[in-house]
C-alpha cells in the first residue's frame, strides 16, 4: 500500500479548545478509509484541516509526497484533492450547471472539463435533467449528489467526504453509500466522516475511531466490525 | 400630470445614481463582508479626473473613459494596500479601515488638489434639454437613465454567464466552499473591487454632470445615501442594493415634490422614517442576500 496522503501528529485547535490532539494516519492509494466516533470526536475538524479550511496547529500533512500542511484551500482542488463539506453546502442561488462549472474552476484544460461534466452527468443523470434549476430548490438527496458531482468535476485523486448520508432517507444512503464503492473501482481513493457505523464498517477497508481529538482504535473493517471495539468508543467502555 | 412624470424621471435618474452606488458597495461586502466608506472618495477621484481632462480640452468621451478607468484602478490599489492586510480581521476592524482611507483621501485632496469646490468643464449637450411627448427633460437625466441601464444590464450579463461572475455569487454565498473549488480569494476579491470601482467611476460622471463642480467632501453624501439604500434593500443583496437604491431616489424626489412647503425642512427626517419603517416590516431588507438564508439553515 503506498500511502496518498499522511497526516502525522495532526493538531488543529479553536481558540483555547484543542479539538485534534495529535492525529496520525494514512490513506492508501485506492482505500476506503472511515474516521468514525462521537460528537465532537474532532473527526470534521480533521478533515477540514487536511482542506486548509481551518489552519492546522501542530504537525504535518502530505500528499501524494508533497507537504501541504499549510497550503491554502484553494490550491487543493488542483492539487487532485477535495472536501465535500457536512450540510452539502451547495450553492443555493446558482443553477445546478453553474455549481458544476464552479467544481471545474480551477481546471484549463477544454479536453478535461467536457471529460468532467460527461463523467458527473453520467453518474448523475438526475443533475443533467435538473440542470437549469437553482440548486437551493433541489431535494436533500438531490443536493448532495450535487455537492458531491460539484467535487468530481476536477477530478480528485482523493475525495473526503464529510457526514455524507447524514439527513438523507434511507434509500438515498444506500444510494450514496453504493456510490462511494463505484468511485473507488474508477480509482478514487476515499476518506469518510460517518455516523452510520454499521455501513461504513461493511464500505470501508480500515478505519479509524476517534475520541476526545485522540485515535482510540484503528484497524481493518473487518476486524473491527467482529471485535465490537468500535461500540466501546462510543459508549464509553473499554 | 405632467409634474408626476418630470419627477418620476428625476427619480429614475437620481435612484439610478443611488443603485450603482449602492450596488458597488454591496459587491464588495457580499464577498468580503467589508462596508466600503471610501467608496465616495473613488466617486471623488473620478470627479477630479474629469476636471483636469476637462481643462486639458480632451474629448468628453475619452474624459469619460479615463474617469471610470481611473476609478476601477483606484478600487483595485485600494484593496490591494489597505483592505487586503485586514481580510480576515472582525468587521469593525474593516470598517475603521475603511474610514481611514476615506479620510486620508479626503486631506490628500484638500492639501495637494484644493479646498474649495472646483468647476469641472462639460460639453454644452449635457445643459440642454429635450422635449419628448409635451414635457421637457434634461440631457443629462435621460444619459442618467441610459447609463445606469447599461451598467446594470452588463451587471446582470456578467454576473450570470461569465465564469468570474458566477464564482463571485458563489463566494458571497459561501466563501470557505469556493476555495475549496479552487476559485482564489485574492482574484475574486479584487475582481469585486475592480467592479465595484467601475460602478463608482459611473456614477462619478452621472453625478459631476448634474453639478458641474467636485470637491474634496463630493463623494460622501451620495455613499452615505448608497449605504441607506444598501440597507434598505437588503445589505450584501445586489438585487436588493438596486431595489433600494432606486426606492430611496423617488422617495427623495417625490418627497422634495409634493410635500407642502411648510413640511419641506422635516423632508429627511421624513424620508428616513419611511426607510426605517420599511426596515421594520422587513428587518433583512427589501431582497434579502443569499448567505443569509444559508445561516439560518
Amino acid at each position: 500500500m503506498t500511502p496518498l496522503l499522511t497526516s502525522s501528529s495532526l493538531q488543529v485547535r479553536y481558540g483555547p479548545v484543542e479539538a485534534v490532539r495529535g492525529v496520525d494516519f494514512e490513506i492508501g492509494e485506492g482505500e476506503i478509509v472511515a474516521f468514525l466516533g462521537a460528537n465532537g470526536a474532532g473527526k470534521s475538524s480533521t478533515l477540514n484541516a487536511l482542506v486548509g479550511l481551518v489552519p492546522v496547529a501542530g504537525g504535518k500533512v502530505a500528499f501524494a509526497g508533497k507537504d501541504i500542511t499549510d497550503a491554502p484551500a484553494e490550491t487543493l482542488a488542483p492539487a487532485g484533492i477535495t472536501l465535500v463539506p457536512e450540510g452539502r453546502r451547495v450553492f443555493g442561488t446558482l443553477s445546478v450547471a453553474d455549481n458544476l462549472k464552479m467544481g471545474v474552476y480551477a481546471i484549463r484544460d477544454k479536453e478535461r472539463i467536457a471529460a468532467a461534466w460527461d463523467r458527473v452527468y453520467s453518474l448523475f443523470p438526475i443533475l443533467f435533467e435538473r440542470r437549469e434549476q437553482f440548486a437551493g430548490t433541489l431535494s436533500g438527496g438531490q443536493q448532495q449528489m450535487l455537492a458531491i458531482g460539484r467535487a468530481l468535476m476536477c477530478e480528485p485523486r482523493l475525495l473526503l467526504l464529510d457526514e455524507p448520508s447524514l439527513g438523507l432517507a434511507p434509500k438515498i444512503v444506500d444510494q450514496v453509500f453504493e456510490l462511494m464503492e463505484t468511485l473507488r473501482r474508477q480509482g478514487v481513493t476515499l476518506g469518510v466522516v460517518e455516523q452510520n457505523v454499521a455501513r461504513s464498517l461493511e464500505i470501508a477497508d480500515r478505519v479509524y475511531v476517534l475520541a476526545g481529538g485522540r485515535i482510540a482504535t484503528q484497524g481493518s473493517a473487518a476486524e473491527l466490525a467482529t471485535s465490537g471495539q468500535v461500540q466501546n468508543v462510543y459508549l464509553g467502555g473499554e | 400630470m405632467e409634474i408626476l412624470l418630470q419627477q418620476t424621471v428625476n427619480a429614475f435618474a437620481l435612484g439610478g445614481t443611488y443603485a450603482l452606488l449602492a450596488l458597488g458597495l454591496a459587491i464588495v461586502f457580499s464577498i468580503m463582508g467589508l462596508i466600503n466608506f471610501a467608496h465616495g472618495e473613488l466617486m471623488t477621484i473620478g470627479g477630479y479626473v474629469l476636471m483636469y481632462c476637462g481643462l486639458a480640452g480632451l474629448p468628453f468621451a475619452l474624459t469619460v473613459g479615463l474617469a471610470i478607468l481611473s476609478t476601477t484602478l483606484a478600487a483595485m490599489l485600494m484593496e490591494r494596500i489597505a483592505f487586503r492586510p485586514v481580510r480576515n480581521a472582525s468587521g469593525a476592524t474593516m470598517l475603521i479601515t475603511s474610514f481611514a482611507v476615506s479620510m486620508i483621501l479626503q486631506v490628500l485632496f484638500q492639501n495637494f488638489i484644493s479646498v474649495r469646490s472646483q468647476p469641472v468643464l462639460l460639453p454644452q449637450l449635457l445643459s440642454d434639454s429635450v422635449r419628448v411627448g409635451g414635457f421637457i427633460i434634461g440631457v443629462n437625466k435621460l444619459l442618467a437613465i441610459a447609463a445606469t441601464v447599461v451598467m446594470l444590464v452588463f451587471l446582470d450579463w456578467f454576473m450570470k454567464h461569465q465564469k468570474t461572475g458566477i464564482a463571485m455569487r458563489a463566494a458571497a454565498e459561501d466563501f470557505a466552499v469556493a476555495r475549496l473549488m479552487g476559485i482564489r480569494a485574492n482574484s475574486v476579491i479584487a475582481g469585486a473591487f475592480a467592479l465595484s470601482g467601475l460602478l463608482a467611476g459611473v456614477a462619478a460622471v452621472l453625478w459631476v454632470s448634474q453639478r458641474a463642480s467636485v470637491d474634496p467632501l463630493m463623494g460622501f453624501t451620495p455613499v452615505l445615501k448608497a449605504f441607506i439604500a444598501a440597507i434598505l434593500g437588503g445589505l450584501g443583496s445586489l438585487r436588493g442594493a438596486v431595489a433600494g437604491g432606486f426606492a430611496l431616489g423617488f422617495i427623495e424626489i417625490y418627497l422634495a415634490a409634493f410635500l407642502p412647503a411648510a413640511w419641506q425642512e422635516f423632508r429627511d427626517p421624513i424620508g428616513l422614517g419611511i426607510v426605517v419603517g420599511v426596515l421594520l416590516l422587513r428587518p433583512n431588507g427589501l431582497i434579502p442576500a443569499a448567505s443569509l438564508k444559508a445561516q439560518k439553515v
